[in-house]
């Protein structure tokens, strides 16, 4: 049960945290504003939790450093099973769960209702506590506090949104997570394309540079305990891989073989990279240990192998292949042995990785020339395209499995875009300019946070 | 070896010029000099090489004739197409890589690199891996012609270079190329 004691815990973790953050800030460049994505949500449920969060009372002089209230708000109406009921139709702002009067809320027709304060508590230092309440049972849910700094306190809203989304599902959210994804600009048109490999908040915000380069990057990867990226880059004029530390910015060449070096992914133990290389001829996959920085080949045929994934009890690689003519995906166990073909629908399947329990596989499915994402049933194999856009690449799932985010084009421009799991519900991430693609979603990660 | 290069291209712009007096045009690729096109936009203005009715290569020894003008004006053609997810090459394109592979026996200093990309349908990294196939058979063609190994470098962009920003067919179709770059 979540009660205040639990929040010292919390306390000490953000602490921790704070430490981190001093050794984290020099080391990843803030990008500039322009380049914070802006999320439209494009379809929305309009089905969903009723719930009425009410502004956090603020405690001290001036305005406060941020509208905690909207962050949530924002949070869980973007996952598409929240309906936040708009201030205006609030009849009353309690601050404390004295001041809550039940009927206040059962007029608006709320089910949940969310009240919180944030109180200055010195330099640099913020006090936020919430409640979360039932409305019918008149009974309280949840109550946390926090004490942090005030660039913790987007970080904060969105474990809150956590908890909420937690308590009133039965599932975790994935609010308090990160998206890494791959920023193409211009100057003009003549001029050199300027790449980007970014990481931000799981709502665009506090987006940081990782790496930057007038080369194609591609392919970011996130380590499961979410402080590593492998990615490809070219600035050596041909693809490499490399895997970069989060915290000190530290990086290392892993794979510059002879032929591409492409497609990294962590196995759930973080300690080997699949990869698609072609240092034999044309591209197989390899697992890497990267302690011992052993080579294994996996796959063994002239056709192209690409794009491995985990599955997440580790036992799996599924990959693609055009072993049968196209494009197609394929399962085999990490040693390589026991290949099968999963999908026969459609001209054109590829880029498949494994939702986090393991159940169906996100990939892109090519039809009729229209690259949309789909679903693929590991179980029935039933293949459920869930877009209706026509060059969409690199999907990948929420760590909670609930959102696929994945790249699109709209109007000429790159865009990243998600979409439920059930289809319901979509959104649009853009920069206000150039190119965005290339999406990874973080982990969970409870450690380490800034 | 450059500037015996640069000649032919030379003689090979007369040739292209009269050319354009045929009127014949086909899917001929969009003929380019740039060394290094990949950071450049093609230019849409440019209208397509005419086509011309080249000698027979029969009986012709390979690498007998380089800088002669019907291997000229293949040879000003640095770039070969292909068909979506396809790395075969017709019979238009493969007349050019063979001309340029003649070019390289005749001129044993020259080296090449075979710059494979794709168009943005798909996904990047199949892309990547295709793009190495597109290269690796225009490196297959030159080799049974004669040219060695080490003086031929492939190397694959994937979707990542693409010539037209566009996204559309006839974009598409520009960009799924290998670019043939001496150095």
């Amino acid at each position: 049960m979540m009660t205040i004691t639990r929040a010292r815990a919390v306390l000490a973790d953000c602490l921790r945290r704070i430490a981190l953050l001093a050794l984290v800030a020099p080391l990843l460049w803030p990008a500039s504003a322009r380049a914070i994505l802006s999320i439209e949500i494009t379809q929305g449920a309009d089905v969903g939790i009723p719930i009425a969060i009410v502004p956090f009372a603020w405690q001290g002089q001036g305005k406060p450093p941020q509208d905690l209230a909207e962050i949530i708000s924002n949070d869980l109406v973007r996952s598409g099973r929240f309906v936040s009921i708009p201030r205006k139709d609030f009849v009353s702002f309690p601050k404390s769960e004295q001041e809550i009067v039940y009927k206040d809320w059962r007029v608006i027709k709320a089910e949940a209702l969310v009240i919180g304060t944030i109180a200055p508590v010195g330099p640099d230092r913020f006090d936020v506590q919430f409640r979360l309440f039932d409305v019918f049972k008149q009974a309280q849910l949840a109550g946390l506090r926090y004490t942090v700094s005030a660039s913790l306190l987007r970080t904060v809203a969105h474990q809150i949104a956590d908890v909420i989304y937690e308590k009133l599902t039965g599932e975790p959210g994935a609010f308090n997570t990160r998206i890494a994804y791959v920023t193409r600009e211009q100057a003009n048109p003549k001029a050199p394309s300027v790449y980007r490999l970014q990481i931000a908040d799981s709502d665009g915000h506090n987006p940081r540079t990782v790496v930057r380069s007038v080369e194609p990057l591609l392919s970011p990867a996130w380590s499961p305990d979410g402080k590593r990226i492998a990615y490809v880059s070219f600035e050596d004029k041909r693809s490499k891989v490399y895997i970069q530390n989060l915290a000190d910015g530290r990086r290392e060449l892993v794979a510059e073989f002879a032929g591409i070096n492409s497609a990294p992914a962590w196995s759930p133990d973080g300690r080997h990279l699949a990869l698609a290389l072609s240092r034999d001829g044309n591209p197989e996959i390899y697992v890497l240990e990267l302690q011992t920085r052993q080579l294994r080949r996996l796959t063994n045929d002239p056709a192209i192998d690409t794009e491995p994934s985990w599955s997440p009890d580790g036992r799996y690689i599924v990959f693609t292949s055009d072993r049968a003519g196209r494009p197609q995906i394929y399962r085999m166990t990490v040693d390589g042995r026991r290949v099968e073909r999963l999908t026969f629908e459609g001209e054109y399947n590829a880029r498949a990785s494994y939702s986090p329990d393991g159940r169906m596989l996100t990939l892109v499915s090519g039809q009729q020339g229209r690259f949309r994402v789909a679903t693929l049933q590991l179980d029935s194999g039933a293949l459920q395209v869930l877009t209706d856009t026509a060059l969409d690449e690199s999907p990948t799932f929420a760590p909670n499995g609930r959102i696929i985010l994945y790249a699109t084009e709209v109007r000429g421009r790159g865009v990243l875009a998600s979409v439920s799991s059930d289809g319901r519900v979509r959104q649009l991430y853009r920069l206000e300019e150039g190119d965005v693609r290339e999406p990874a979603w973080s982990p969970y990660n409870r450690e380490l946070q800034y | 070896m450059q500037r015996k290069l640069g000649l032919g291209v030379l003689l090979l712009a007369a040739v292209w010029l009269a050319g354009c007096a045929t009127g014949t045009t086909t899917q001929a690729p969009v003929e380019d000099r740039s060394t290094s096109p990949a950071e450049t936009a093609p230019d849409a203005g440019q209208p397509d090489t005419g086509t011309q009715a080249l000698p027979q290569d029969d009986g012709v020894p390979s690498g007998a004739l380089p800088g002669t003008v019907p291997d000229a004006d293949l040879l000003a053609k640095r770039r070969v197409h292909f068909a979506f997810d396809s790395s075969a090459l017709d019979e238009e394109n493969r007349r050019i890589v063979e001309a340029h592979a003649r070019y390289l026996v005749a001129n044993p200093t020259l080296t090449v690199t075979l710059e494979g990309h794709c168009d943005e349908r798909g996904t990047r990294e199949y892309n990547l891996a295709l793009g190495e196939r597109r290269a690796q058979s225009v490196e297959r063609v030159m080799r049974v012609l004669g040219v060695a190994a080490n003086r031929i470098r492939v190397v694959s962009y994937g979707e990542e270079k693409p010539l037209a920003p566009e996204h559309n067919e006839s974009a598409w179709a520009l960009n799924r190329r290998v670019e043939i770059v001496y150095k």
